[in-house]
């Protein structure tokens, strides 16, 4: 099935965080995925952390040079939640029943190891973000999480001017840095 | 130029944020010094992971908001597998299980109740200090003080005076909330306040003693319907050392507090209860006890006298069973109440923001 210039412009916008984008692809999917993961063994919770991984696979990949759509995002995000339910039952060693079938999925291995090691480089950073203590969390997130400028920063953790929050900021990340690679080059 | 400075130089050269003539000196002097150009890649590479770790962050939290709105707006519906269809499904998956922990849980009763009529039960200690504030004169003071202020929103007539204090917490968004019983204690006229300090009345509409929980309904023409619950209420045992936290009033204002769940049982083994390492005062009685996910393990009541630190919550499945008990008794609506937290994946700061709409100051008026 060929894809319309309209799945093409929502699949890009998906990659720049776009709010409407985001929600019609959610609310255009979400119950297939619901239904799919409650009818194989899984609960609503599971529909929801499968859903919302398939949609960061779909972020990832929007924001990815390399990778191009060949299906619709509706094919794409089934396929994606397919897999990484069936992986996670096999983790789980629950009984695996015969997985109801749907006429269309597409080949999404290689797109999820991608994801994948992203994901553990995501998990990394966040234990290390847990690691250095306040207020230097709370102090890096401001900065390049929710980007913040360093005058914004100094007001809201009290410090006396921009320097000194960029002095500490710089701290801050000086440590996270050790620790992000400590675990890092282990992985 | 110090270590500071460098680091800023080499992010601003990486961001594309440096002149024209900055850049070439900048290249210039990183192909001359190899430790530079190496602190460059790494930088680089860490950089790298940051930006994706923020916008991954920033993604999550759209998702998130995008999940509640279309839940709040009814354009998706979190379906549950209700009736046998779950059950059935449940037993293939765990009949093993269920047929061992049957046999089990027999020799157990039988032992049990052998023990119990040897060991029979002693008169509960009173070394417990339940958990409601006593409202001081100093406080009264500045509750005058609010009254003044808030003159138009108060509704607690001029004479009665509020005596005791406690917390409370929504169940059902229709304004159903529950408190410890204890708080209640004598009380003729009972209003709870929120946040911005309105004051609502409220009615009793059923004591248990011996979970110590009331459940109260807001009844009150001011009362606005509120949105769904943030969070859920786990059946589920609680695990040693969980982090918990809890929201409360121990003063005119709503306190945090947080801890672990330092035994499954309460003060002489009462398997109602919890034993948490919190510090919760006079007040706090009534407030829910979170977990890390957002979902209500237990309301807190009491804390031991001759220890500090020593706190105890009385289990939230007692507050199922309540729910149960008086489901075809007297309730004039149906309360449901679930298990599932809408806060489950968010950091904890953003769960108190959502939570502490719904913690309300309970006051009794007793005269």
């Amino acid at each position: 099935m060929s894809i319309t210039d309209q799945e093409k412009a929502v699949f890009k916008a998906i990659g720049g965080n776009d709010k409407d984008a985001i929600e019609s692809v959610y609310k255009d999917n979400f119950s297939l995925i619901q239904h799919f993961v409650l009818y194989n063994n899984g609960n609503e919770d599971d529909a929801r952390d499968v859903f919302q991984e398939a949609m960061i696979v779909l972020y990832e990949k929007s924001k990815s040079p390399d990778f191009v759509l060949t299906c619709q995002i509706k094919t794409y995000l089934y396929s994606v939640c397919r897999r990484l339910w069936l992986k996670k039952l096999q983790q789980n060693r629950r009984i695996e029943s015969q997985v109801e079938n749907f006429d269309q999925i597409v080949p999404v291995e290689d797109d999820l190891e991608e994801h994948e090691k992203l994901n553990r480089q995501y998990l990394i950073m966040k234990t290390s973000m847990g690691k250095i203590g306040e207020p230097c969390k709370s102090l890096i997130e401001a900065f390049y999480v929710h980007h913040k400028n360093m005058h914004e920063i100094a007001e809201f953790f009290g410090y006396t001017n921009a320097d000194n929050a960029k002095n500490q900021k710089y701290k801050c990340l000086v440590r996270l840095k050790k620790l992000f690679f400590a675990q890092y080059k282990n992985a | 130029m110090d270590q500071l400075q460098l680091s800023e130089m080499v992010e601003k050269y990486l961001r594309g944020e440096l002149s024209g003539a900055e850049k070439v000196a900048f290249e210039e002097m990183r192909m001359n010094d190899p430790e530079l150009d190496q602190m460059v890649v790494e930088y680089h590479a860490f950089l790298d992971q940051i930006e994706n770790y923020g916008a991954i962050r920033r993604f999550k939290s759209t998702l998130y908001d995008t999940h509640q709105t279309l839940q709040e707006d009814g354009l998706i519906k979190e379906l549950r597998i209700r009736g046998s269809a779950r059950i059935v499904k449940l037993w293939s998956r765990y009949r093993r299980v269920v047929t061992v922990a049957a046999s089990i849980a027999g020799i157990t009763a039988l032992f049990i109740s052998g023990m119990i009529t040897v060991f029979s039960p002693k008169t509960p200690l009173r070394d417990i200090e339940e958990l409601r504030r006593k409202v001081s004169s100093l406080e009264k003071q500045s509750s005058t003080q609010r009254v003044e202020l808030n003159k138009f929103k108060n509704k607690i007539e001029p004479g009665a005076s509020v005596k005791f204090g406690g917390t409370g917490f929504i169940i059902d968004p229709q304004g159903y909330m529950v408190t410890s019983a204890h708080v209640l204690k004598d009380a003729k006229k009972v209003y709870v306040q929120n946040q911005d300090g309105e004051d609502f009345l409220a009615e009793i509409i059923h004591l248990d003693a011996s979970s110590d929980i009331a459940l109260l309904k807001i009844n009150d023409l001011d009362f606005k319907a509120i949105k769904q619950l943030p969070y859920g209420f786990t059946k589920t045992p609680t695990d040693l050392s969980a982090p918990v936290y809890t929201l409360g009033y121990p003063k005119d204002e709503i306190v945090y507090n947080e801890g672990y769940l330092s035994a499954k049982s309460g003060l002489d083994g009462d398997t109602l209860s919890y034993q948490l390492a919190i510090s919760a005062n006079p007040g706090n009685s009534g407030g829910p006890v979170l977990n890390k996910n957002g979902e209500v393990i237990g309301i807190l009541n009491a804390r031991q006298a001759s220890a500090s630190g020593v706190v105890f919550a009385t289990k939230s499945k007692n507050i199922y069973r309540l729910l149960e008990s008086i489901k075809d008794a007297k309730s004039p609506q149906h309360i449901s109440i679930h298990n599932a937290s809408s806060i489950k994946n968010v950091d904890r700061m953003q769960q108190v923001k959502k939570v502490q709409d719904y913690v309300y100051m309970v006051k009794i008026v007793l005269n």
